[in-house]
């Protein structure tokens, strides 16, 4: 390890002892979680500095309904759904799009919204379905598809838009006394495009430490590090550590792009329910390309497993291991919970890299390819 | 009809996952085929069956081939037919004597692309200084558009100096890799539909029984081999920790990893410890012989970025664990099964 | 929440751009990053870039790469090195 980051640890460890009490910083963002897990942070810090993770993982935090209704749309007749990878395994109520193609639904995972539109092109007698989920980051790509998809006049393609906001979800947090943290980790790419300003209402009202951090293993712990200053200084502020990314005001470009197209609408979270202004519904002017209203889908509910506490964990009030499903029943293998679903999810990483297994291993050989 | 028409659970049916050599695919072994059929030998599930043949052994493998794209950069569907076949029996200390080869061919294939599969083949074959011995030909309705499957199997002489197996495994012994992890995995992803992308990359598709033949020849103490196809070396360390009841510290500096494809990796959100190679052998060797090992897979094209990378620990309860390049410490997992790429 | 990575602008037509990540080559659409040009580093996520940054700041994000693959056979016990990690 550099100079630099052993110094960062040391910053950590001396502001830890000289707190004295445990303290919780909650990263928000499911990336930040992989790569604190990838990279084994957890076990450079000292005991009594918690990291929880927060609802910042669009696997995570989709809600079950709206997984029922990109399933319902993957097995209607002549219906390309198209969908990042992440959102393959993801269990609805009954299935998942995995599952679905297993059936023989044409679906197809994609690097990019674009890579969609370019299906609907090709293939000009189906109907193509984007399934647009994503927090601010991921949202401009998919208003600008729909604009292009209008300037084009390419009129079989709609998405599937579940789209949320971070800064709602973290006022929840907040507003629930059973949730205590000390300070936020907050998601550098959404800063990128909504501007690190977007976080004074949460710092002006609820009076937290926020810190934006790039992703790299040293960012993290930097911006860890001033989180710690911060909250033995009593202070709380907004910083920004990753400046060579996020400017104060974002991406204007992209905001634009984004009102343009979508409006903000309560959304349903996966087990935290519904979340008033949380979302993005999009404009009645280009309701066309909304697979909502082109479908006449009818949203359900979720009936998510009466055990599982994903709603919890993505809340920062319990650990997976708190969960009697967790690598017992609810496994990579055969998730319940969303959280266990995404790589991203927490439940997913505490298992990959944290936790012990569970279950008995599988004898395992094959051979080729 | 549709045949998607109403949403389906999961569990009933096989989905590609079953395929990726992950988790999935293990439980569909164990729980399905091995109990069905199961023997002694079967059950042993390593990369091919070691058989008693007049007072000597022989090494039986076979293994199917579906890839798609049929070409990709560095290899193709014959190439890897060829390579995964050989490399099966090499690792079980067997030198291949002779290969079958299956075709099955949809209906409205191209012959010119046959014949340039087969000369692949042909090349390939050379290389591993074997030959295709018999054949069967099948031909199907059009399915998949451009679809041609192959199987092949191999037979091969075991070399009677080999010693290896799980139960061979010690704590102390070194893991040995011979070169860059997770090219052809990398370079299949990047000429699939949908995320397309320019690269150098080559898959790593190789026949290794040269350089395997080398090691078993010098007389050094090799403990355990396995060809780390789909699953990447996480499936196989995953496999060795669990037969061999040992736990695993990987060294993340130690890896040979090629920048492009780390580059890649990162571009797509995979682990490159779980994706698939074509032309690497992970071997459990006895720690006093690791650096002399090295030096001869080194001799080799398939070997020069061999290294050490990691150690068998006796730790409780077995588990593969990897010393990041931060100094932090994590636990590798079996990998679940196909890499998806992923954009959070 | 979202991996993005940077890459180099190599080329650009009309809202796309075909963006090199140290040594792989995607099309990118820079409708996000309208001022991005040739030779600029941009921060790509799912296809898009979302924002232009210095190329510094990039070329550190990738400097694992550099001293990649010149560690040979180290041992367990020898891991003192230090290396950036990726951008997610």
């Amino acid at each position: 390890m550099d100079i630099a980051t052993a110094r960062r640890i040391d910053d950590i460890a001396a502001a830890a002892r000289s707190i004295g009490r445990p303290v919780r910083l909650m990263e928000v963002c499911g990336t930040h979680t992989v790569s604190i897990f990838r990279s084994g942070i957890r076990s450079l810090l000292p005991a009594n500095v918690g990291l929880v993770s927060g609802p910042g993982c669009p696997v995570c935090v989709t809600a079950q309904r709206d997984i029922d209704a990109a399933i319902e749309l993957a097995c209607r007749e002549g219906v390309i759904v198209c969908t990042y990878g992440d959102m393959m395994r993801v269990p609805g109520r009954v299935g998942s799009l995995e599952r679905q193609r297993a059936e023989g639904a044409d679906i197809r995972v994609v690097g990019s919204s674009r890579a969609a539109l370019a299906v609907a092109r090709s293939s000009p007698a189906n109907e193509v379905v984007m399934i647009a989920v994503g927090f601010e980051t991921t949202t401009p790509a998919t208003a600008a598809v729909i604009l292009e998809a209008e300037r084009e006049g390419v009129e079989n393609f709609s998405v599937l838009a579940v789209h949320k906001l971070v800064i709602p979800a973290m006022s929840t947090l907040l507003e629930d006394d059973d949730v205590q943290l000390d300070g936020f980790l907050c998601p550098g790419h959404v800063s990128v495009i909504i501007g690190s300003d977007a976080y004074r209402t949460i710092v002006d009202r609820y009076n937290i430490p926020c810190v934006i951090a790039g992703f790299e293993p040293p960012s993290i712990l930097d911006g860890l590090a001033r989180l710690m200053n911060q909250i033995e200084r009593t202070e709380s502020k907004l910083k920004n550590a990753y400046p060579t990314a996020v400017t104060p005001k974002g991406n204007r470009v992209a905001q634009r792009l984004v009102d343009s197209v979508f409006e903000v609408a309560d959304a349903p979270w996966r087990a935290l329910g519904v979340i008033p202004q949380s979302g993005l519904a999009v404009r009645t002017e280009y309701s066309h390309f909304d697979a909502l209203s082109r479908f006449q889908l009818t949203i359900g509910e979720d009936e998510d497993h009466p055990a599982c506490l994903c709603g919890q964990v993505i809340q920062g009030k319990v650990t997976p291991d708190a969960c009697t499903l967790f690598g017992t029943t609810c496994t990579p293998l055969k998730p319940y919970g969303p959280c266990m679903v995404s790589t991203e999810g927490t439940c997913s990483a505490w298992f990959k890299y944290n936790v012990p297994r569970r279950i008995p291993p599988a004898p395992v050989s094959e051979s080729g390819p | 009809m549709n045949p998607a028409a109403k949403p389906q659970p999961n569990d009933d049916v096989i989905v590609r996952a079953h395929g990726g050599g992950g988790e999935m695919m293990g439980r569909l072994i164990s729980d399905h085929i091995v109990s069905a059929l199961g023997n002694q030998t079967l059950n042993a599930l390593t990369d091919g069956a070691v058989l008693p043949c007049n007072g000597k052994h022989i090494v039986m493998t076979t293994d199917s081939y579906v890839v798609q794209p049929l070409e990709f950069p560095g290899g193709d569907i014959g190439r890897l037919a060829v390579c995964g076949t050989v490399n099966d029996l090499a690792v079980m200390g067997g030198r291949p004597i002779g290969l079958s080869l299956g075709l099955i061919i949809e209906e409205g294939f191209r012959l010119d692309r046959l014949d340039r599969i087969l000369d692949s083949i042909a090349k390939a074959a050379r290389e591993a200084s074997v030959e295709i011995v018999t054949g069967d030909t099948k031909v199907i309705e059009n399915v998949r558009g451009d679809g041609l499957f192959i199987n092949t199997a191999g037979v091969a002489e075991l070399d009677e100096r080999a010693r290896l197996g799980f139960d061979q495994i010690r704590p102390g012994d070194a893991i040995l890799i011979n070169g860059n992890l997770g090219d052809h995995g990398i370079a299949i992803m990047s000429v699939r539909d949908g995320l397309e992308f320019e690269t150098t990359l080559r898959s790593d598709a190789a026949p290794l029984n040269a350089m395997i033949g080398d090691l078993l020849s010098s007389g050094v103490a090799i403990r355990f081999m396995r060809d780390a196809t789909r699953g990447g070396l996480a499936g196989v360390l995953a496999d060795i920790s669990d037969r061999a009841g040992f736990g695993i510290e990987l060294s993340e500096l130690a890896l040979p990893r090629d920048p492009h494809t780390r580059a890649a990796a990162e571009m797509l959100g995979f682990d490159l410890l779980a994706v698939a190679n074509e032309g690497k052998v992970l071997l459990v060797v006895a720690d006093s012989d690791a650096e002399r090992c090295v030096d001869i897979m080194r001799e080799h094209d398939t070997g020069r970025r061999s290294a050490r990378i990691g150690r068998v620990v006796a730790s409780n309860p077995p588990l593969v664990e990897l010393v990041t390049e931060h100094g932090g410490r994590r636990i590798v997992q079996r990998p679940y099964g196909e890499e998806l790429p992923r954009i959070c | 929440m979202c991996l993005a990575v940077p890459g180099r602008i190599v080329s650009v037509a009309g809202d796309t751009a075909s963006v090199d990540f140290h040594g792989n080559r995607m099309e990118i659409c820079t409708l996000l990053t309208p001022e991005a040009s040739t030779d600029d580093w941009v921060l790509v996520h799912a296809g898009f870039a979302i924002t232009v940054i210095d190329e510094a700041a990039a070329r550190e994000t990738w400097s694992y790469l550099e001293a990649a693959g010149t560690t040979d056979s180290a041992d367990s016990e020898d891991v003192h090195g230090y290396r950036h990690g990726p951008a997610h």
